[in-house]
């Protein structure tokens, strides 16, 4: 069965026919073309499919496409303000958070989220936060730092425009 | 300035944190069709019809194929690259590997047909309109039962399901060092089975060119070249000149994409077949019953010592698990990436290794980060912590005592191996004084106040990477070479670009490989571009594993670059009017030897393509090189593990409360990138020691662990932070020193933790602890002589 569904992605209003079964994380990177997220299992353990549904960190495998009807999504893509890369995008290389890269957008997403409820967390809240997202690559020891340097740049970014 | 040894960030980050990698299922071919894979629910059946007639029919099907219409078109079956002989000369035994299952089932995931269709989702819709007539019959997933009299048969031309029964060594010397030894040592132990999981689930999209009868294979692969080889020459007949294979970013590997798999081929000749393109993307539950798995061997070892405590003998029996098929490169790992580094870092003098691979209804068992050296590495640190404790002594000081002198090098093993270099001590004391190894005793008994039991375990390592000399490797029955290509092509302007046969699923090479060239040719690091992933671009590759890029893919870089420099300074001679031999190149500059005379790198590729004044009849104009380096020997990294573990009694849960590694890999050229490199490679081990365990249901060979829900992979809140060190002893045959560092922190880390874990059960009669030691292992282990009694 076909429906239409209106959302906002990344700023912008978009509109589609997706199958009633079509995924949200299917809409943003089949029809919509944003292939930054990612789909890494069919369990939703992994995390590499983590955007942002009205500003709430959530794996876009566990949505319906349907189920953004008019709900605002921003994905990896629109993490920069143009050139200029996020600071926790900064903190991710030059801390060497990533190696394939492939769970680095669903990282990325899930620490804002982590770092917005939680402005200066500890190794251990970090730790325990990314239970929602594997990497097989870094041990996590680099994106621990990453964050919390991350965080540490958002608070900095936070108190000079204050 | 130099490059070597900068921590410079990666160049390849930029894409990856904006979203803009392109991962093979990102690419999408105009007039796309999907496959879906139908694959075996059952590990072990006869198919006695499969009816496609509905399936076909459905909507959005383009085309339902199984092994007939293979067959029809003359499809050869996927090819092992390695020929093991059995101890007595006679051939491993190869029973066919087709691309769709022919006639029989040999484990649950064996792909049958494949539906075509427009979308994705009618191609899983039609999927489940073939009806398939399975005769089930009984299955083996273990290979202690699989060797047993009368056990099923995988494949009825294999009897007792036994593919090889190869040794290395002298039985006669071994039994005879063993009888005169003043003890001997003994452990039975399980290498347990592991899903590789690269976090990018493999996918493959088929394409075809009818205007020049060209395929194009995009595929999540380690090595396009060699996949370019196997699929062309042995399975789809198909020339290299007409076949490129891509593999664009690909999101892990640690072994499982190095292999030829089915569904290559399935999309290559179905895309050729329908003149469309044809994508497959493996959902997570494909991956863990598709994907080659790794380790799983079943073993028995023995170590003699003598009076003084030197060992004097090892012998290793080991039954490895070949699952159903033989995968391109499973038949080595269990041999010549296994037996071969049983001497580890140590002195024994007599070592006698024989391995029995083993058929069984389950995935196809292939290299998996470290491959054959982690079950080495784990049987012997096992083993020696064993005597340690058997003996009384320090496990430290018994490995001291071992230990190859490092003024013994070269040294040559009696498995065949030779080492270069080594300094096995300085590892060890960096590791044990960052672990604070001299002060634990009193960190236990801090713990056991808090009721608690804490243990320190030690684990050293020695690594046969670079891997590998193609005459050595070929008289050991590779089907392969395993040299490397690289060009370099200097623009006129100045800037590189370098098409290396390595690739990059993570290790960064597009920034080590660059700080390699802007060191070598004296430019800035940032008019360096490094391609790699496209056999029509690269001249040619045999990609990535064995932790041999840097020491193989970079020494044919800096092969090329010698031939670049070559050529530079006979284009200076000729423009500075000097003899070539007075030439001097340095930091970009071709200098006349004593004088402030010089042209730099620029004007020399300027002149290159711009030839006014060229020396025309002695060089070709342009200023482009390619080499092909075929190493001299293996490498040799090795380092020393400290483990500390601290366990609760009352429900077995385990925390680790420190883990210091230290590491020799040689020459460093960006530390960076190595430090994230082996934090991975603890991240596996410590997994495969505590977390992941392939679990196989015995009586029906049913995969039990096929999903994140079942299969333990490590979270963050399950590993702790790593301390790294290094110490550098430089490798002696190439002309970087460097060793390789990919995979040590998979080879180390198991016997690391499982040691610090038997050494925390002191005091309850604790010799040794599966892995994965799971709280309830470890826990069982605390109680086993009360429940023994009970």
């Amino acid at each position: 069965m076909q429906k239409t569904v209106s959302l906002t992605v990344n700023g912008k209003p978009v509109s589609a026919t997706v199958e009633g079964r079509t995924l949200l994380v299917q809409l943003l990177r089949e029809t919509l073309g944003l292939t930054g997220t990612h789909v890494g299992c069919d369990t939703s353990q992994c995390g590499a499919c983590v955007v942002h549904v009205d500003g709430e960190a959530v794996k876009s495998c566990t949505l319906l496409a349907v189920q953004a009807e008019g709900r605002s999504v921003k994905t990896i893509e629109d993490v920069a303000d143009g050139d200029t890369l996020h600071p926790m995008q900064e903190a991710f290389r030059d801390n060497h958070a990533l190696q394939c890269g492939f769970c680095t957008p669903g990282m990325i997403m899930s620490a804002l989220d982590l770092v917005k409820n939680n402005p200066d967390p500890t190794d251990r809240e970090i730790r325990e936060y990314l239970e929602g997202n594997l990497c097989r690559c870094t041990g996590y020891h680099n994106i621990v730092l990453a964050i919390k340097a991350g965080a540490a740049a958002m608070r900095g970014a936070k108190v000079a425009a204050e | 300035m130099t490059e070597i040894g900068n921590p410079v960030r990666r160049r390849e980050d930029y894409r990856f944190i904006t979203g803009q990698g392109t991962y093979t299922d990102d690419i999408n071919r105009p007039h796309q069709l999907y496959a879906y894979i139908l694959r075996s629910p059952h590990a072990s059946a006869r198919i006695d019809g499969i009816d496609t007639a509905a399936a076909t029919k459905a909507a959005g099907v383009v085309a339902v194929y199984t092994d007939k219409d293979m067959a029809a078109d003359g499809i050869g079956g996927l090819p092992c690259g390695w020929l093991i002989h059995s101890k007595d000369g006679s051939p491993m035994l190869e029973p066919p590997h087709p691309v769709l299952a022919s006639g029989r089932v040999r484990h649950v995931g064996d792909p049958v047909a494949v539906v075509i269709a427009e979308t994705l989702g009618q191609a899983r819709d039609a999927a489940e309109l073939v009806a398939l007539n399975y005769a089930v019959e009984p299955a083996v997933a273990g290979v202690a039962e699989a060797v047993k009299p009368g056990a099923p048969l995988v494949h009825a031309e294999v009897p007792g399901n036994i593919c090889y029964d190869w040794h290395l060594g002298d039985p006669g010397a071994i039994a005879a060092a063993l009888g005169t030894a003043a003890r001997v040592v003994r452990l039975d132990l399980t290498n347990n089975r592991l899903v590789p999981n690269a976090m990018e689930p493999r996918a493959a999209i088929g394409d075809f060119d009818r205007a020049t009868g060209e395929h194009t294979l995009y595929t999540t692969s380690q090595n396009p070249h060699v996949i370019r080889l196997l699929m062309g020459a042995f399975v789809l007949h198909i020339p290299e000149a007409k076949l490129r294979v891509v593999a664009p970013d690909v999101g892990g590997g640690f072994g499982s994409k190095i292999y030829h798999y089915a569904e290559e081929a399935i999309v290559t000749w179905a895309a050729g077949k329908l003149k469309r393109p044809v994508k497959w993307t493996a959902e997570r539950v494909e991956s863990f019953m598709s994907d080659a798995h790794g380790r799983d061997h079943v073993t028995h070892v023995e170590l003699g010592l003598d009076r003084d405590n030197k060992f004097v003998a090892l012998k290793v029996s080991t039954l490895a698990n070949m699952g159903g098929y033989l995968s391109t490169f499973a038949t080595c790992i269990p041999t010549y990436l296994y037996a071969t580094l049983l001497a580890g870092t140590y002195t024994t003098p007599v070592i006698y290794a024989e391995v029995k691979a083993v058929f069984t209804h389950t995935v196809p068992v292939d290299a998996y980060r470290g491959a054959g050296r982690p079950e080495a590495t784990f049987l012997l640190e096992r083993i020696v912590d064993l005597a340690a404790d058997e003996l009384g002594v320090d496990p430290a000081e018994l490995r001291r005592k071992n230990f190859i002198p490092t003024d013994a090098f070269p040294y040559q093993t009696p498995v065949a191996l030779q080492y270069d270099s080594g300094d096995y001590f300085s590892t060890l004391d960096l590791a044990t004084k960052a672990a604070d190894y001299a002060a634990f005793e009193a960190r236990r008994t801090e713990a056991a106040g808090r009721g608690k039991l804490r243990g320190i375990g030690i684990a050293t390592y020695i690594e046969a990477c670079g891997i590998a000399p193609s005459a050595v490797v070929g008289s050991l029955g590779a089907r392969a070479g395993l040299f490397e290509a690289a060009q370099v092509r200097v623009h006129p302007t100045g800037s590189v670009t370098v098409l290396t046969g390595s690739h990059s699923h993570g290790q960064g090479h597009e920034t080590t490989f660059a700080q390699l060239v802007a060191d070598g040719l004296g430019i800035p690091i940032e008019q360096v571009e490094i391609v790699h992933g496209d056999s029509a671009k690269i001249p040619y590759g045999m990609g990535t594993y064995g932790s041999r890029s840097l020491a193989v893919g970079g020494t044919a870089i800096i092969k090329a670059m010698d031939k670049i420099v070559a050529k530079g300074k006979k284009i200076a001679a000729h423009l500075l009017e000097a003899a070539e031999a007075d030439i001097e190149f340095k930091d970009g500059q071709f200098t006349v030897a004593g004088t402030d005379r010089a042209k730099s790198i620029g004007e020399i590729a300027l002149t290159a393509y711009v030839p006014h004044n060229f020396p025309h009849e002695e060089l070709e104009p342009g200023l482009d090189e390619t080499a092909f380096y075929d190493p001299k020997n293996f490498t040799f990294p090795s380092g020393a593990y400290v483990a500390e573990v601290e366990i609760d009694p009352d429900t077995g849960r385990l925390e680790i409360v420190n883990f210091t590694a230290s590491d020799d890999f040689g020459r460093i050229v960006n530390p960076m990138i190595v430090a994230g490199q082996v934090h991975g490679g603890l991240a596996q081990g410590i997994g495969q020691a505590l977390l992941e365990g392939c679990v196989y249901d015995k009586s029906t060979g049913q995969l039990l662990t096929a999903s994140y829900n079942d299969y333990a992979m490590p979270r963050a809140d399950d590993l702790p932070s790593f301390a790294l060190s290094t110490h550098a002893t430089l490798c002696t045959h190439n002309p970087l020193g460097v060793k390789g560092c990919g995979e040590a922190g998979a080879i180390g880390a198991p016997a690391a933790i499982s040691n610090a874990i038997v050494d925390a059960l002191k005091g309850h009669g604790v010799r040794h602890v599966e892995m994965p030691a799971t709280p309830e292992k470890i826990w069982r282990a605390i109680h086993q002589q009360q429940l023994a009694a009970e």
